[in-house]
């Protein structure tokens, strides 16, 4: 049989090759999935176990307090959403409308080259560099009502982050929307601002969405640009100025408490990871799940 | 129904076109923002570091002593250590990533499987990179300490194996940063290997070439330009990760050639530093992000012209 040249000939050069590389590549896709594993299950078996209801409850205790412990990530748990919250209110109006302007009013100028150019390339300034420039223009120079460290700040920071995906997005959901529609509207009478507002952003509406939902999801695990404007607090947000003041984040938490030498807060980290990683993977599912009802219109 | 007699050209209402106007003119400001705002980060990064600029020149660079005691910074070690991490992931990221986007686009397995394999890819890149690094610091610096003891043991006589692992320092911190950047390199991959179109594969099996084959000389080099732009989007996201590299990799600034002990990048040392920096410290520190931030805009700005300038073959 071996002399049969119609037959597949398992120790011929050419197939021990293909051999090897097919299997070279199966193993780097193992290499590249097992980090995943590893900290999914790390997170879980670590974090969900300092699940309870005082670590969604209580205040964190400062370190060196309490040796056995560490009290909850309650303030961090509000802190997180409140930041996220005031940096998608800064940068849902500013993406949505730079992009309308990129793909409704000015589609090929130099303009909107440069300006989608600088879309990429903000969306490639390093996360810390936003937290240097907001500290530079509004933590030290106590531009906003004297605060110095505060939640603003820190809304302000992750803006920066998120504008340049909520543009890009908006910008692509928008060029996809067909021109019949913008031409039938304009046709009946319908103004170029009435013809946006109740005809191509809604259409657009599912791939937009997309676009804030994944900027939120990355916002909300940014720790770096927080770490030196919204800096940290072991208090309850509260009181009429309690934007003005220093807030806790669950990332920055993390961070804090990760490199402290007391276990208690250590094990504390490990809670708030698991809070982290399962809310930013619920905001990824959501994501996922409007850009495929996208797909199915 | 003929034409009605009263039919007049309607005039737009003044309001109509105020409304009109006033909103292309917010949009097209809204737009400007992100020039304002890429303008205002260097604007206020370079005058932070005038001072600075004025004092050190380009001494700052080549100098490795940080010492706010004495007001001598040199921000050499950290320049290094952002160098050295970012291009040592990329290199061990880049055969991973690309094996990886081959594995899942080829039909090796069912295709259930291999979008199973995609997301999960994707889901790696949206676990926090703090997160990233309290898992760094607790579980993987320990487990792979036994292997750094090995390779030091055997290999110490190399500079870059030169001294013991204790802990935290630039070989974790460059595992850690591979992790990072393999999502970005294998999605984009992916993408551009599916865009290759399919007659090139065709051609190439009928001619009698093997799969392989087809990878290397016909499908890789028509999806290049695109892989090789994001392995520089990936370049320049290294280099300026922040919070799992600062916990991981020790922070000292003393220079040391050994990848075992404990080092800086600048991301790291604004991340520790900037906080509680005041004088010529915070000076110095506006230079290295100076630095960091002319690193990241070549890299990003190189990457953003190969996509564009190779992307139009196909």
């Amino acid at each position: 049989m071996t002399n049969n040249k119609l037959s597949f000939n398992y120790s011929s050069k050419r197939n021990i090759t293909e051999f090897i590389f097919t299997f070279l590549s199966a193993f780097a896709s193992i290499i590249v999935l097992m980090p995943l594993i590893f900290i999914i299950i790390y997170v879980i078996i670590k974090g969900g176990s300092e699940l309870n209801l005082s670590l969604l409850t209580q205040l964190p205790e400062p370190p060196g307090d309490d040796l056995n412990n560490a009290g909850g990530v309650g303030n961090a748990i509000i802190g997180t959403f409140i930041v996220t919250l005031l940096a998608a209110l800064i940068s849902i109006p500013i993406g949505v409308g730079g992009g309308i302007y990129l793909a409704e009013y000015s589609l090929k100028g130099p303009f909107s080259k440069f300006i989608r150019f600088g879309a990429n390339v903000l969306s490639g300034v390093p996360s810390i560099i936003a937290g240097v420039f907001i500290y530079g223009i509004i933590v030290s120079t106590r531009i906003i009502l004297g605060s110095n460290f505060s939640a603003i700040a820190g809304g302000l920071a992750l803006s920066i982050l998120m504008i340049p995906t909520i543009i890009k997005t908006t910008d692509e959901g928008l060029k996809l929307v067909s021109n019949d529609l913008r031409k039938a509207s304009i046709g009946i009478g319908a103004s170029k601002f009435i013809t946006i507002i109740r005809i191509t952003l809604p259409a657009a509406f599912n791939s937009i969405s997309t676009g804030i939902v994944l900027a939120i999801a990355r916002a909300s695990g940014e720790t770096a640009p927080l770490i030196f404007t919204a800096l940290f607090s072991f208090y309850w947000p509260s009181g009429n100025d309690m934007l003005l003041q220093p807030l806790a984040t669950l990332s920055v938490l993390i961070y804090n408490f990760a490199m402290e030498p007391y276990e208690a807060q250590n094990q504390l980290a490990w809670g708030a990871s698991f809070l982290l990683v399962t809310l930013i993977l619920f905001i990824n599912l959501l994501a996922r799940w409007l850009s495929n009802k996208t797909m199915e219109k | 129904m003929p034409f009605n007699e009263e039919f007049v050209l309607r005039n737009r209402p003044r309001m109509e076109k105020i409304i009109d106007q006033s909103f292309q003119n917010l949009v097209l400001l809204m737009a400007s923002m992100v020039a304002i705002i890429l303008l205002g980060i260097l604007t206020v990064i370079f005058l932070g570091s005038t001072e600075s600029i004025a004092r050190y020149g380009f001494k700052f660079l080549v100098q490795s002593e940080w010492n706010p005691v004495n007001d001598q910074y040199g921000a050499f070690t950290a320049i290094y250590g952002t160098l050295l991490t970012s291009l040592a992931s990329l290199t061990l990221a880049i055969p991973l990533g690309v094996g990886t986007a081959i594995f899942i686009t080829e039909n090796f397995i069912h295709h259930k499987l291999r979008n199973i394999i995609g997301v999960m890819v994707e889901l790696l890149a949206a676990i926090p990179s703090v997160v990233l690094g309290l898992w760094a610091v607790y579980i993987m610096e320990p487990f792979l300490r036994p292997s750094f003891l090995l390779i030091h043991k055997y290999l110490g006589w190399i500079p870059l194996f030169g001294s013991e692992p204790l802990g935290p320092g630039v070989a974790p911190a460059i595992i850690v940063l591979s992790i990072m950047i393999l999502p970005i390199i294998t999605s984009i991959s992916r993408d551009s290997l599916n865009q290759v179109p399919k007659k090139l594969r065709e051609a190439s099996y009928g001619i009698g070439s093997t799969r392989w084959i087809t990878i290397f000389r016909v499908i890789l080099p028509a999806a290049i330009s695109s892989i090789t732009g994001g392995i520089l989007l990936a370049l320049g996201r290294a280099m300026g990760e922040t919070m799992a590299v600062t916990m991981i990799i020790g922070n000292s600034n003393t220079f040391n050639f050994s990848i075992f002990s404990p080092g800086y990048t600048i991301s790291a040392m604004l991340a520790n530093q900037f906080g509680e920096a005041d004088g010529n410290q915070v000076s110095s520190l506006m230079y290295a992000a100076l630095v960091l931030m002319i690193l990241t805009l070549t890299v990003n700005i190189f990457a953003q012209w190969m996509v564009k300038k190779l992307s139009l073959k196909y």
